[in-house]
């Protein structure tokens, strides 16, 4: 059986699950237990579990994340909360020097399962708060990255990073906490963290994205298919470890591939993906590769300007119809 | 000279065999490091090299000092902790060789000492970093009703950075059982103290946070015993954490690629002369004739056959098989690709 919820419910319900199975499984964050949390995912939790289990911190990410790196090789369950991805640059040299690296550097004698959760996002927040770095994080060995677009994954990829070994980085998006999507009955359903997913299936071209890009592809193939294309969408779901052999397979299929990320287009996760199928694919391409992407400039706070940043459906339909050659290339930067 | 009780130290509680050990770790140590220098001359040690001469009472008294339930973790000059915990010098040499027997199997070298099995959790590399980490063993040792304390281990530089203050906060904040034990041996690398630090007394940073705070001298082994047991108790008492600074200093460069153009020869030839810890334990040892001159000779000569077997065991352990390089990097298993 299945329910259909939010995104954030289904967050909630697994932060909670793993909470009640293991009593080692404590939260901490900023502004996560008497306010509620910013996107309110963990609201009356305090109440529910008390300050030892929900700690609310001071503005000091470093010494969150640092703490549940100390807490976990303790041996504790951190779920430590990042309140936007544009403050885990704080946070970095905890997650990059010391997280990801403690179970190899110590030779697998210990382990320092922390999940850390965040939130990307935008909405007229202006420059430093409206910011895409999962491939910072994505770039480390040692971390798992994910980042589910739909609740069931939401759910199930949560409670599996609580439960796993290794250190996750939990990439959320504030534009989805509302949308909703089937997720399994059950305190036991979880999730293996990796692995993409075909999520509509098409012949012509594919399209692989992730959070909110995923949702644009989508919107994008109803669209095109309306015209009589038809668009395979990847849901990628998982960064770190990347799952090439599912996108492959299906540009094999559709010989095309666009890619919708909201990051800035150079260096991206965009630019690790048509890399690596063109070394597996090359000559199965019938057309460059594309990413859509933001525009290059830190992000600007008037309405019509971040608007011009952030991929939209409009502009991903264009880069469809320019891998199957049928417009002239943009004039701008995509 | 004032009498004693046989076998012990006027106004020192430490049984004979307890003050021996002292010694023989401090030998152990500056030993250990001298050949450890010379091994990186011959080129059997690359890479970084931290030595910890000069400093070896603040890790003998402090380790002494300990529960062997409690949490350790600390800077990269880590190589005297791992001595005074007892770890084995011949696993600690290799380590250094970057041989499979080594502590970490070659994984870490100098920087990255750490033995699960005596809840040494590392030697991090990154300055202050280990400050929040630190916190967080004490934060779950709370959690769980245990009566362990986290002890952290770092330098006068780490009390600059952003990572210090946010650990001395959360400790004080939510009471947690952690000494902070830092090592002011004076430099941060190559800059005099008084060019990277407001305050030249460490421990008075502590009080920004309200947490109890001394100086105590790093060069007497005694002196850092007896004040770590202080603070541990304190900490294990449920009164939240403890500051201590152990006034020392490094006789060697900060590491093997220093040319010590920031401090005079005859500075650091004050404090070998002057202020040895290990000569300052011997002459209180046979001064108040709790060892003889042949005893501890019989212990510097079983430290010296000591380290000679660490450097035969690391010269022939086996290098790590490469077959284990991508070994470690995940912990539950990765099927896609």
């Amino acid at each position: 059986m299945a329910r259909e919820i939010t995104y954030r419910d289904a967050l909630r319900e697994a932060l909670r699950e793993e909470m009640y199975r293991d009593e080692r499984v404590f939260l901490m964050g900023e502004d996560i237990g008497a306010y509620g949390g910013s996107y309110a995912v963990t609201r009356g939790f305090l109440q529910e579990f008390g300050p030892e289990r929900v700690r609310d911190t001071p503005i000091a990410e470093l010494g969150i994340v640092g703490l549940g790196i100390g807490a976990a090789i303790g041996g504790l369950r951190p779920v430590v909360e990042l309140m936007t991805i544009n403050f885990s640059l704080l946070a970095m040299d905890q997650i990059v020097n010391h997280l990801a690296k403690i179970y190899y550097m110590f030779n697998g004698q210990f382990t320092a399962p922390v999940v850390v959760r965040t939130v990307e996002g935008f909405g007229q927040l202006a420059a430093t708060h409206s910011q895409f770095f999962e491939n910072y994080f994505a770039y480390v060995p040692g971390l798992r990255v994910v980042a589910p677009a739909v609740p069931k994954d939401a759910k199930g990829f949560l409670k599996a990073a609580i439960r796993g070994n290794d250190p996750v980085i939990f990439i959320e998006h504030s534009l989805i906490y509302r949308n909703r999507g089937e997720v399994p009955d059950g305190e036991d359903f979880v999730l293996p963290l990796e692995g993409a997913e075909v999520r509509r299936e098409g012949q012509d071209v594919t399209i692989v994205s992730w959070l909110r890009g995923y949702y644009l592809a989508l919107g994008a193939a109803e669209e095109l298919a309306r015209a009589g294309i038809e668009c395979e969408v990847i849901d990628l779901r998982v960064l770190r470890p990347l799952d090439i052999e599912t996108i492959v397979r299906s540009v094999q299929k559709t010989n095309r591939l666009v890619i919708v990320e909201e990051g800035w287009k150079s260096f991206g996760v965009g630019a690790e993906i048509a890399a690596a199928v063109q070394e597996r694919a090359l000559d199965y391409l019938d057309a460059p590769i594309l990413r859509v992407a933001s525009v290059e400039v830190p992000m600007p706070y008037a309405r019509n300007l971040e608007r011009l940043v952030v991929p939209n459906k409009d502009r991903v339909i264009e880069a469809v119809r320019e891998v199957l050659y049928q417009r002239l290339p943009a004039p701008v930067a995509r | 000279m004032t009498s004693t009780v046989d076998g012990q130290l006027p106004g020192v509680a430490l049984p004979k065999s307890e003050l021996l050990e002292m010694y023989r770790l401090m030998v152990l140590i500056r030993r250990f490091e001298e050949v450890a220098a010379e091994q990186y001359a011959l080129g059997k040690i690359a890479g970084f090299l931290h030595l910890y001469i000069g400093e070896e009472a603040v890790a003998v008294g402090a380790i002494r000092a300990m529960d062997p339930e409690d949490h350790l973790v600390t800077h990269y000059r880590d190589h005297g902790y791992a001595l005074a915990l007892g770890l084995d010098p011949r696993r600690c040499m290799a380590e250094l060789f970057g041989k499979a027997t080594g502590l970490v199997g070659g994984r870490g070298g100098s920087m990255h000492f750490a033995d699960a099995s005596k809840h040494f959790w590392g030697g991090y590399a990154i300055v202050a970093g280990l400050l929040p980490i630190a916190a967080g063993l004490g934060l779950a040792s709370k959690y769980l009703n245990q009566r362990r304390v986290a002890v952290a281990i770092f330098g006068d530089g780490a009390t600059n950075n952003g990572a210090f203050h946010e650990a001395l906060n959360f400790a004080a904040l939510w009471k947690l059982p952690v000494l902070f034990l830092c090592e002011n041996n004076q430099y941060g690398m190559g800059t005099a103290v008084q060019y990277a630090s407001a305050v030249r007394e460490m421990y008075r940073k502590a009080c920004a946070y309200d947490i109890p705070a001394e100086q105590v001298d790093g060069q007497d082994v005694i002196a850092v015993y007896e004040a770590t047991k202080r603070a541990l108790d304190h900490c294990r008492s449920g009164n939240g954490p403890y500051f201590l600074e152990a006034l020392t200093y490094r006789y060697r460069g900060h590491s093997m690629a220093d040319p010590e153009t920031y401090r005079s020869k005859e500075e650091v030839e004050e404090w070998r002369r002057h202020r040895d810890p290990i000569t300052r334990l011997r002459e209180q040892l046979l001064t108040h004739n709790v060892a003889t001159i042949e005893e501890l000779a019989a212990l510097d000569r079983a430290v010296e056959e000591a380290v000679a077997e660490a450097v035969r065991f690391a010269d022939e352990s086996p290098e790590p098989d490469p077959a284990t390089l991508t070994q470690f990097v995940y912990a539950d298993p990765i099927t896609v690709r």
